[in-house]
């Protein structure tokens, strides 16, 4: 049955989920805006959470040595009182702007967001399964050929061969073999890198017979009419071999890519958007380039600067807004801050009482 | 003189001889960046964590560079285009004893 999917209206879509598009969340709820965040990773924090959790970083103000992940829940935590949307898993495709200058985003898997004013934070782009370099690799995609498993179940009683050498090559061979799936695993090392246990449980697997492990080798191509049939692997000394296979899945980790967003018509220099300094804003009014994702003369690409560029930002964000509206900037210390969940937080008052009685 | 003298191919092949500070702890994809050797969101995408290989280069003279550390061996066993010579530029510290480098910059993964 066709379903419509319902709009998700905002006041500020913020595309990137990484520290500079939580950041965003804080400053826009001060001046009374709703944001709602689309980010293609399954979860927040970006970079900080997919790539480095556990790594220190030393250039957050305030904070002589955060590690990333902490930072992320800190700044989940900060701006949680304004109640941001989330859309995970997918990623921003298209842009469309109306008459009444309201931009509406569509993302891959259709799910529409209205807002007047679109921030993109979205660091070094979206994360993009890395593909090796097999000629016809694309013809065969969709046709045998997946980089992220969705649905295990079309892989049973089905002889899929899986290359790949880290966790997931791992763990998605555990999980095949154990559905019952015919399972090939070819990676260009002897040596497999996740953690102690896979490699454990790999490693009986194979003692039993219950996987294939090819190693070192590399699939160099791909054969069959209209979908994958076969796969031909090179192994050491130049042998080649060639295997009926249903599927093939190379597993070899996430590369950001700048993607649909390099199409949205956005003036790009070296890879990132420029931005006019005084806001941020891009050469398409209303679509500001926050973080890592933007470049002007002087960029550092520092979490700090992106905290810095989200605030100046939102100020921006408001008069587009509220033309109107009069507003002054003020300070948390002084106004406290009201979240949209009715809570409120403010300093303690000072008791004003003479000490002589 | 705290400079050393390294030749670097670049995807382009063409090459650059350049000159690269041992006294500033640069990397050898900092100074790759640094004279805008590869376009800018190319080369060093992860900012020198050994977790990307857009960095990969490969080391054609003989020099004795500093050993591969686990991090950067698993990144280069899952990256594509490597050669028995591929490092991580973003790993190779710039030191007197690479006066003399010659390296390639590995194609970028498409």
């Amino acid at each position: 049955m066709h379903q419509k999917k319902k709009m998700i209206k905002t006041d500020i879509l913020i595309i990137g989920a990484g520290p500079t598009g939580l950041f965003t969340v804080f400053e826009a709820g001060l001046l009374k805006l709703k944001c709602h965040l689309i980010d293609a990773l399954p979860q927040a924090g970006g970079q900080c959470s997919e790539i480095y959790p556990k790594k220190p970083i030393y250039d957050i103000p305030g904070f002589p040595e955060i590690l990333a992940g902490d930072l992320t829940n800190n700044l989940l935590e900060q701006c949680k009182q304004f109640e941001p949307g989330f859309t995970f898993g997918e990623r921003a495709e298209k842009i469309t702007k109306d008459e009444n200058n309201i931009f509406t985003v569509t993302t891959n898997k259709g799910t529409k967001h209205q807002a007047p004013v679109v921030a993109i934070a979205g660091g070094l782009g979206s994360f993009e399964p890395r593909k090796p370099s097999i000629e016809n690799l694309s013809f065969y995609e969709e046709k045998g050929v997946e980089y992220i498993i969705k649905n295990p179940e079309i892989y049973k009683n089905k002889s899929v061969l899986i290359a790949g050498g880290g966790d997931s090559a791992l763990d998605w061979t555990i999980f095949l073999v154990n559905m019952g799936t015919k399972v090939t695993l070819v990676h260009r090392r002897n040596e497999f890198r996740g953690a102690l246990d896979s490699v454990e449980k790999v490693r009986e697997l194979k003692k039993q017979n219950k996987v294939e492990i090819i190693t070192p080798a590399q699939v160099i191509e791909l054969k069959g009419e209209n979908k994958v049939e076969s796969a031909i692997i090179s192994k050491e000394n130049n042998q080649i071999l060639e295997m009926k296979i249903d599927h093939f899945i190379p597993l070899f980790g996430l590369s950001p890519r700048l993607g649909p967003i390099g199409e949205w018509g956005l003036e790009i220099e070296k890879n990132s958007i420029k931005v006019d300094t005084f806001d941020y804003q891009t050469n398409i009014p209303g679509i500001f380039a926050i973080g890592d994702i933007n470049t002007y003369p002087g960029k550092l690409k520092l979490i700090l600067c992106g905290f810095h560029e989200a605030t100046l930002m939102c100020q921006s964000a408001y008069k587009i807004i509220n033309p109107n509206k009069k507003h002054i900037f003020r300070y948390t210390t002084v106004s406290g801050v009201d979240g949209f969940d009715g809570t409120r937080k403010e300093a303690e008052k000072s008791v004003v009482q003479s000490l002589n009685d | 003189m705290s400079d050393v003298k390294i030749s670097i191919r670049d995807r382009e092949n063409k090459t650059h001889e350049i000159l690269a500070p041992t006294d500033m702890s640069m990397n050898l994809m900092e100074v790759i960046r640094s004279y805008g050797l590869a376009p800018e969101g190319t080369l060093g995408v992860c900012g020198g964590m050994a977790m990307c290989a857009s960095c990969q280069c490969y080391i054609t003279s003989n020099h004795k560079i500093n050993e591969m550390g686990d991090e950067e061996e698993a990144m280069l066993s899952e990256a594509f285009n490597t050669k028995p010579n591929s490092r991580l530029s973003c790993q190779i510290f710039i030191t007197k004893e690479l006066d003399g480098l010659v390296c390639e910059i590995a194609p970028e993964e498409l």
